[in-house]
């Protein structure tokens, strides 16, 4: 594949103000801004903006886009991508691989004169119920996140964790569990876990929850009997789990329910001091994100001489993998930022 | 380990006593001996080995990871051993993790030298929660919201209701880890362990505040009045097995007040208050703050802050149990033994005469020393009974001073109330117009005021820093306390005791709040 006069990915792929520019097909990955042409590769809102003229993206991602921003704003000219077909747009030939993050979720390989370079977007190793699972492409540039690049940052077996809540609502049956989880991925996710744990019961939602998971349903994905909190009665609520948007867990939503147990999905309650400042009674660390080992792990198996790092703590993982010999370049993207860091939020908040 | 590891998680992330105990219940129920009699010892602090230094940890890390992620980590985490629990890069170990009591008897059997190995390969076989639990038992930092209380609390739970906390506590000191008879007793498959002569917490007698419907069914006759001091209670135990000072809530203060230890030359059971004392006179609790929670006290700290015992109550004279006796037979009993035994440090508390409760009221009213908090009014036929029965001891303090205060800062409370604004920062006017804070109140209004106040800020809020709101100057609140006494840790230069929210004044503007010239006046006047 190497050619000794193949373009380096930095002559062709710009970080503009907009975004990751790729020159020679005249799109942008991920743009913070609406543009003429965008390639999305998932539906998180730092990275599926509105307002673009024409978007490429998988059939998921696009469906889900429309729930959150409306048919309207989801791009004017939609075009719906399927996992492993390349397309030539301009002089470049583009395919999206599976990323592991949530439903939908791509990552954007791109070849111009013999030199590729792919744009993972957010991704995870661990297996998720709801999505389909990350694939590994060789490149001569990978452009990573670092959402969780420090090794205090090991996201263990979700199972366990999921083993844990439910340990809890066993010991604790007069209380409600509510469990704070983002409302794109995580949500869907931790409701999978729980039905493969065999939690047959009704799950409870915050209102903000509904449409995407609704959306999921209806992309395939069973998620069991699902059911309003809004109106559910105390009682009811006794013993159940509820999930709601991390912002609502511990505020004036939540007082609604019975003595709820605080819980928290999130890859940053490995960190104590984060549950505890936050008043999470029962850290739950689920995260959609690669952890330490598997951003390791990743930039190793594709076997990129180089990594770009789109976002998160860069520092970190460019230290760790020079050790390796392979250089890293931090692109300081402004405008991502982690959805599940999210703040005290009315509903759906990114 | 790994029980104990996840025990310690949810307590230290758990704000509801119920539910803390119900977790420290289910762990003394499932988990085997002597594991859980060790677990016990961790949480009550009661284990004997000597904790490392961070310095352990530190050089742990150091040998394992890379000093330039471990400094980032470091920084983003904040907490030593959480930061090497997270990051500890385990080699591959066929080593099952290490269970409690092997690592309580290791840490205990071993040289501090060849810890470093031993830790480190504990470390290897545990996952990230089990090596916190490590790191935080061998340095002695085990703070994880459970008080001893706590935990004995729960052990009753273990008897189904047959066997009462007080009870496990007039044992427990006498009492040594792992604990296998308290267990087998609590199970029902041995007798009660008998303490002997060892020196022993007993429960104590508790007060119930006097208020004004009591008044009338009060026969003067009845009961007998002391002052009520604004110490710490405090119990003596000098028996043949051992001397200790123990708080109210039976922690073992003896370390904090050793020239006491060292005037606790008799054999008897007593219960007094301490105070700070110089020439005879009491000084303010702050002074007495100052000798609290020591490990170890100074040559300067025994001279600047002199402690003093002033006794009320006798529970065990030699070997004899005198809490059967009624408080009349018991104080001729004191007094006797007092002449007797002429202790150094301490003296007795004076019984004040009265006719009447018209009487008593005046000379209630009339206390003005900081140092007193009001009265103490005890039936002369009580018996000395644990806890708090109805109708037998009565403290009737002071009627509490009040300040109008504006409101600063709000934080979310705990519990079912963390998603209230429920602690409030108040302060007063300087002469400059400065407001400073003078104090935190957290009680005293309702229920639909706290709803009404957690509104308020919300709608009001200037600032945010974490979980605190700094608010608008607009809230004015009646403030209660008991004293005001000169504090040099307060920018005000005053702390108030017992502070509360007796009032909501929604119609005084902020300008009318009190001054803080105003409060100080009081201090003048309290002070001898």
């Amino acid at each position: 594949m190497k050619h000794f006069d193949t373009p380096h990915p930095e002559a062709w792929l710009r970080v503009l103000p907009d975004g990751l520019f790729c020159e020679p097909g005249g799109f942008y990955v991920d743009p913070v801004r609406p543009v003429d042409r965008a390639v999305i590769t998932h539906a998180h809102a730092d990275h599926a903006r509105p307002g673009h003229a024409h978007v490429l993206a998988s059939a998921e991602t696009l469906a889900i886009m429309r729930v959150r921003m409306g048919v309207d704003r989801a791009g004017t000219v939609q075009q719906e991508q399927p996992y492993g077909q390349v397309l030539t747009i301009g002089e470049v030939r583009v395919w999206l691989q599976p990323a592991g993050h949530v439903l939908g979720a791509a990552q954007v390989a791109m070849e111009w004169r013999g030199s590729r370079a792919v744009v993972s977007g957010d991704y995870k190793r661990a297996p998720d119920p709801t999505c389909a699972p990350f694939e590994p492409i060789p490149c001569d540039v990978f452009v990573t996140e670092a959402t969780f690049a420090l090794p205090v940052f090991r996201h263990p077996p979700p199972e366990a964790e999921i083993a844990k809540l439910l340990a809890s609502v066993a010991l604790f049956p007069e209380r409600t569990h509510v469990v704070g989880a983002y409302a794109l991925g995580k949500c869907q996710r931790v409701i999978a876990l729980l039905r493969r744990a065999g939690w047959d019961r009704p799950i409870y939602l915050h209102g903000a929850q509904m449409p995407l998971c609704a959306e999921y349903e209806r992309l395939g994905v069973p998620l069991g009997d699902l059911r309003p909190a809004t109106v559910a009665n105390k009682a009811d609520l006794a013993g159940a789990i509820v999930i709601a948007p991390p912002g609502a867990i511990a505020d004036r939503w939540a007082r609604r329910l019975a003595e709820p147990v605080v819980c928290l999905a999130s890859g940053w309650m490995r960190v104590r001091q984060r549950a505890r400042s936050r008043g999470v009674e029962l850290p739950l660390v689920i995260s959609d994100h690669a952890d330490w080992d598997e951003l390791n792990a990743t930039v190793d198996e594709v076997g990129a001489p180089e990594i770009w790092v789109t976002h998160g703590r860069e520092e970190a993982l460019i230290h760790e993998v020079a050790k390796r010999g392979v250089r890293g370049r931090a692109l300081r993207l402004l405008g991502y930022g982690d959805e599940e860091e999210d703040l005290p939020a009315q509903g759906e908040a990114a | 380990m790994i029980a104990f590891a996840e025990l310690l998680e949810r307590l230290v992330l758990t704000p509801g006593r119920l539910a803390k105990i119900a977790l420290l219940r289910r762990y003394f129920a499932t988990e085997p001996d002597p594991d859980r009699g060790f677990a016990l010892a961790a949480l009550t602090g009661e284990l004997a080995f000597q904790a490392a230094k961070p310095m352990l940890i530190r050089g742990l890390a150091e040998a394992r990871t890379d000093p330039t992620l471990f400094a980032w980590s470091y920084d983003y985490v904040g907490d030593l051993a959480d930061t090497v629990a997270l990051m500890w890069p385990a080699k591959p170990t066929n080593q099952p993790a290490p269970g409690m009591t092997e690592v309580i008897q290791t840490l205990i059997a071993t040289p501090k030298t060849d810890l470093p190995d031993i830790v480190a390969g504990w470390l290897d076989a545990s996952d990230a929660s089990g090596r916190y639990a490590l790191l935080k038992l061998i340095t002695g930092s085990l703070r994880v919201g459970a008080s001893a209380r706590l935990a004995k609390v729960a052990l009753a739970e273990l008897a189904g209701g047959r066997i009462a906390p007080d009870e496990i506590e007039e044992i427990w000191h006498g009492l040594t880890p792992p604990y296998l008879p308290l267990f087998e007793w609590l199970e029902g498959t041995a007798e009660r362990p008998d303490p002997a002569g060892a020196p022993v917490f007993r429960p104590l007698m508790l007060a119930q505040p006097l208020e004004p419907p009591d008044f009338a069914a009060l026969d003067p006759a009845a009961f007998r009045a002391e002052w009520k001091w604004d110490g710490i209670r405090a119990q003596l135990v000098a028996m043949p097995g051992g001397r200790r000072v123990y708080s109210r809530g039976a922690e073992d203060i003896s370390n904090s007040f050793p020239e006491l230890i060292e005037a606790m030359d008799f054999h008897a059971v007593l219960d007094g208050e301490i105070l700070v004392l110089r020439d005879g006179v009491v000084a303010p609790f702050a002074d007495l703050q100052q000798r609290l929670g020591r490990k170890v006290v100074g040559g300067k700290m025994l001279r600047d802050y002199p402690v003093h015992v002033r006794l009320y109550d006798m529970l065990f004279d030699g070997a004899e149990d005198l809490r059967a006796l009624t408080f009349d037979e018991r104080r001729v009993r004191l007094e006797a033994w007092f002449a007797r035994t002429q202790p150094a440090r301490m003296d007795l508390s004076a019984m004040i005469p009265f006719q009447t409760i018209a009487e008593l009221s005046e000379i209630r009213d009339g206390t003005r020393a900081a140092s007193i908090e009001g009265l103490m009014l005890k039936r002369a036929n009580s018996p000395y009974v644990p806890g708090r029965p109805k109708g037998q001891w009565w403290k009737w303090k002071r009627d509490p001073l009040s300040i109008d205060a504006v409101m600063m800062y709000a934080q979310r409370g705990h519990g079912k109330r963390s998603s209230f604004y429920s602690d409030y920062t108040f302060g007063l006017w300087r002469e400059d117009g400065e407001l400073v804070p003078v104090g935190k109140a957290y009680s005293g209004f309702t229920d639909a005021e706290l709803v009404q106040l957690d509104r308020w800020v919300r709608n009001h809020t200037t600032n945010r820093y974490g979980p605190v709101r700094e608010v608008e100057r607009g809230m004015v609140m009646e403030i209660a306390f008991d004293a005001a006494q000169r504090s040099n840790r307060h920018k005000s230069g005053v702390a108030l005791r017992f502070p509360r929210v007796a009032r909501l004044r929604w119609d005084k503007p902020a300008a009318e709040a009190d001054k803080l010239e105003t409060l100080m006046n009081t201090i003048e006047n309290l002070s001898h």
